[in-house]
Order: C-alpha cells, then structure tokens, then sequence
C-alpha cells in the first residue's frame, strides 16, 4: 500500500475515541465539552480528508487549473463549524447555571447532592 | 494533534486544557490548508480556536480552575472506546484510499458545480456560491439554529429582574426579589 493509504481515517478514529473516552470517563463538565469538541473536530478531518483529490487546488477557479478539491464537504463542515460553536456557547451556559444551582461542576459531588436532597 | 488529545485527558488543570483545546483547533486549521479546504481553515482558526477558546475561558473565570480526582474506575469507559476504535477502524477498511478521484463521494454534482458554477452565479470561489446560492436554504438553517442557541444562551443567564445573576447564589437572588415586592 502507498503512503497516505488509510492513515488519515486511522487517526481521526484515534481522535474521535480519545474525545469519546474524555466524554464519558471524566466528571468536569467543562472538560466534558472539550471532549465533545475534539470529537467534532475528528469528525470534520474526516469530511475534509474525504473531499481531497490527489494534485487537486483549493476549489477556487482559475484558467490555468484543471483539478480541484472537492467543494461539496468543505461547504457541509463550514456550516458545522458554525453550529458547532452555538452548542458549544449553549453548554457553556449551562454549566454556568448548574454552578449557581449546585455550587460545583463535578458530576460526583452532583450526584451525591441529589441523592442526600431525595 | 493526537498528542494534544492526550494531554488534555491527562490534564487536571482545566486552565491548560482550554489552551490545549485552542491549540488543538489551530493545529486542525493548519491539517486543512494541507488538505486544500482553505475556507473551514480560515473558520476554524477564527471561530474554533478563538472564540470557543474565549467562552470557555469566560466560563472558567465563573466556575472553578482545578478538576476534583475522579474515584470512578476507567475500566469500562477504556473497554467501550477500545471496542468502538476497533470497529470504526475495520469500518475504514473499505473505504477508498486518501486522495482517490474516483471515490463515490467525488463523482456526482461536483463536476457540473466546478464547470458551471463560475458562469452561473459569478464568483470564483467555488465553496461560497455552493453556500449561498445552491445550498443557500442550508445557510438559512443554520442561521436559524445559531438564532435558537443565541435565545438559549441569554434565558439561561439572562440580566432580568426575575433571573438569577451568574456569579450570585440562588438564595441571595430570591431575598432581593422579595425585598423589591
């Protein structure tokens, strides 16, 4: 097999399992949403490794280039870049509101809140 | 970047995770101009790595720096991710290799929008006439669910009289309502 291969696929699994295990193994919240963050970040390498041609240019058009870049995913990721961020602003906000609720951002002492209140 | 990732697993300083993260995305911009996306990397750079970094510094200067040490044990989530990388990775098996021009994914509709679209809608950059004149309804969307997140955001912190500030215990807010009636 010649160089690029699969490699690109391989490491976006690498760093959608990484933000895949922060999400689900760590108690911060804020940290939480960086996970959620790396994993949507691993999600738009694979879109824009999809849309790469080999010797193809920025989709920009010019006389002189005959080959170009997908254009079709970089529109799609662009949109999700975007969205992204407004979820990301959404669950900052909550976080904030639960620290004024609860007084901390860590799952744990959440949960035994909850379970002493009950 | 897959090292960034790493760090920001193992950090318990949520300050350098932030930065890590803001790394991370310029890293990820960096990955797309090699990639020829040099749109989603002008993005990124300014929307991933800076104001996401922004908020979430905004958000730690209110809640607290440090993370608690977690008690739970990290078998399970370790199993899960390594059964669901092994998968994912069996999955790309099939897929076309890097940079392939005859990936099914670089067949259809791209052809006719790189040969038509220069005439038809007058701009060169390919990326921006498919966002606002083919896909434009898409764009329409969008702007619509950043509108909602917008909303969201300032109900959950609004400065009205009614709400709790951010930053104000609960308690205190709903004596000073009470001291106001």
């Amino acid at each position: 097999m010649e160089f690029p291969g699969l490699i690109n696929y391989w490491i976006v699994v690498v760093l959608m399992m990484s933000g895949f295990y922060i999400v689900i193994s760590q108690g911060n919240f804020v940290k939480k949403i960086v996970g959620l963050n790396i994993f949507q970040v691993s999600v738009f390498v694979l879109y824009i490794s999809m849309s790469k041609i080999d010797g193809g240019a920025a989709p920009i058009l010019d006389e002189a280039i005959k080959n170009y870049s997908n254009p079709l995913p970089h529109v799609l990721i662009l949109t999700a870049i975007v969205v992204g961020v407004a979820t990301t602003a959404l669950g900052l906000a909550l976080i904030v509101r639960i620290k004024d609720a609860y007084g901390t951002i860590e799952e744990d002492e959440i949960i035994v809140q909850e379970r002493n209140d009950s | 970047m897959a090292c960034t990732a790493f760090a920001i697993i193992r950090l318990r300083n949520l300050f350098s995770v932030v930065i890590l993260s803001g790394i991370f995305s310029l890293l990820a911009a960096s990955l797309y101009v090699l990639l020829t996306a040099v749109d989603v990397a002008f993005t990124e750079a300014s929307v991933g790595a800076g104001i996401s970094t922004l908020l979430m510094l905004a958000t730690l200067a209110i809640t607290s720096e440090y993370e608690k040490k977690s008690e739970r044990s990290t078998l399970l989530p370790k199993s899960i991710v390594i059964v669901t990388g092994a998968v994912l990775i069996y999955g790309t098996l099939d897929m076309p290799l890097y940079g392939a021009a005859d990936a099914p994914a670089n067949l259809h509709l791209i052809q006719r929008f790189i040969e038509e679209s220069g005439k038809e809608i007058g701009i060169p950059n390919i990326v921006t006439s498919i966002l606002a004149s083919y896909r434009g309804y898409d764009t329409l969307g969008e702007t619509v669910v950043i509108f909602t997140a917008a909303i969201g955001v300032l109900v959950l912190l609004g400065h009205g009289r009614n709400r709790w500030r951010p930053g104000k215990q609960p308690k205190i807010a709903r004596d000073e309502q009470e001291e106001e009636v």
